[in-house]
């Protein structure tokens, strides 16, 4: 079945080595994502519109210019380490649902678990390859369907009426993008009741 | 996936070395990948990318440098600090000096002092004969063009 042209998805990229952001941009963007790439946790977080020096603030959809539908770190970083960065992430309600995925060039398994189990969706060995590129778009789909299906709930809570495929955007958890959303919505749809 | 070191033979970064009892490339599968991920839009992404990291591992290395110096025996410090090193090089695919990292794991685990120092010289040494060979490298490729580039051999 034929799927109709999507926007972009928007991936977020943390590393703090130059080569290694050129390249991790290379490799999402040939995957035709969209990608904004900063090269520390704290600027990863000031983008998706937390302040780490105060406690997480409840971010209303509109303070996120542009919605991030997966975020890509590096796990060794000076400052905040990217387990730092993906704890903050689950830790805040606006954002605990975006997609996390940790690089690193060391296979250590106590670091991966310990990433897994703290809600990474994926873990990556650097050096990552176009073929890895491949097992990102799954888990931006799922975490879609799962909003999709939060926001359902809450649309029936408030009224038994509403028939419209295309839930209002009446959550403050909602990441919607400003565009083409009513595309998307109807294809997480299907893929939830197929 | 062809073995990178038959791709570049005119350079010699097929070249290999026998130490670590096996051949080692300056190069390996890595460095193709990079290069496969240039195309009309982005023809010069490989030596970008080169060109970054010599500019970012000069700076790592002039850290290690000065901690070699600075923090005496601080094995952990200076492992830490080769790790991102490390890390880099495993991003081009610099094999030989990849290997010396583990070298240079090996005696600061010993606490070899005069092991890391050695393991040092040579990681510096490497990197500084992989940036010739890679200068060469597009170099020839600039001035072989278009026609050239055609006759390269295609993954």
């Amino acid at each position: 079945m034929a799927v109709a042209t999507e926007t972009p998805f928007h991936v977020l990229a943390v590393d703090d080595s130059l080569p290694d952001r050129k390249l991790i941009e290379r490799l999402l963007k040939t995957s035709s994502f969209q990608v904004t790439t900063v090269d520390s946790g704290s600027k990863a977080l000031q983008f998706l519109g937390l302040h780490d020096e105060e406690s997480p603030v409840s971010v209303h959809a509109d303070q996120l210019d542009v919605a991030v539908n997966l975020i890509i770190t590096d796990y060794c970083m000076p400052g905040m380490t990217g387990y730092d960065l993906l704890k903050k992430i689950k830790e805040s309600s606006s954002l605990r649902d975006i997609p996390v995925v940790i690089m690193s060039s060391e296979n250590i398994p106590s670091r991966i678990n310990r990433c897994l189990e703290e809600g990474a969706d994926e873990f990556f060995l650097k050096p990552v390859r176009l073929s890895d590129m491949s097992k990102l778009k799954p888990h931006i789909l799922k975490s879609r369907c799962k909003e999709h299906y939060h926001q359902e709930q809450h649309q029936q809570i408030d009224s038994n009426s509403n028939e419209s495929s295309n839930p209002t955007n009446n959550s403050s958890n909602s990441r919607k993008r400003k565009a083409a959303d009513d595309e998307i919505l109807p294809q997480t749809n299907r893929l939830r009741h197929s | 996936m062809q073995d990178a070191n038959l791709r570049y033979p005119e350079i010699g970064i097929s070249e290999v070395s026998l130490t670590f009892g096996g051949k080692i490339g300056y190069l390996d599968e890595q460095f193709c990948q990079v290069e496969d991920l240039q195309d009309e839009a982005s023809p010069n992404f490989a030596e970008e990318v080169v060109t970054l990291f010599f500019k970012d591992s000069a700076r790592l290395m002039s850290n290690i440098e000065l901690a070699l110096e600075k923090y005496p025996k601080d094995f952990n410090r200076w492992d830490a600090y080769m790790q991102q090193l490390k890390g880099s090089c495993s991003s081009i695919g610099a094999s030989r000096m990849k290997c010396e990292f583990m070298s240079f794991r090996d005696y600061c685990g010993q606490g070899n002092v005069e092991g890391c120092m050695r393991s040092f010289q040579k990681v510096k040494r490497e990197h500084t004969v992989l940036r010739q060979k890679l200068e060469t490298y597009f170099q020839l490729l600039r001035q072989a063009g278009p026609a050239g580039a055609a006759t390269r051999p295609v993954m």
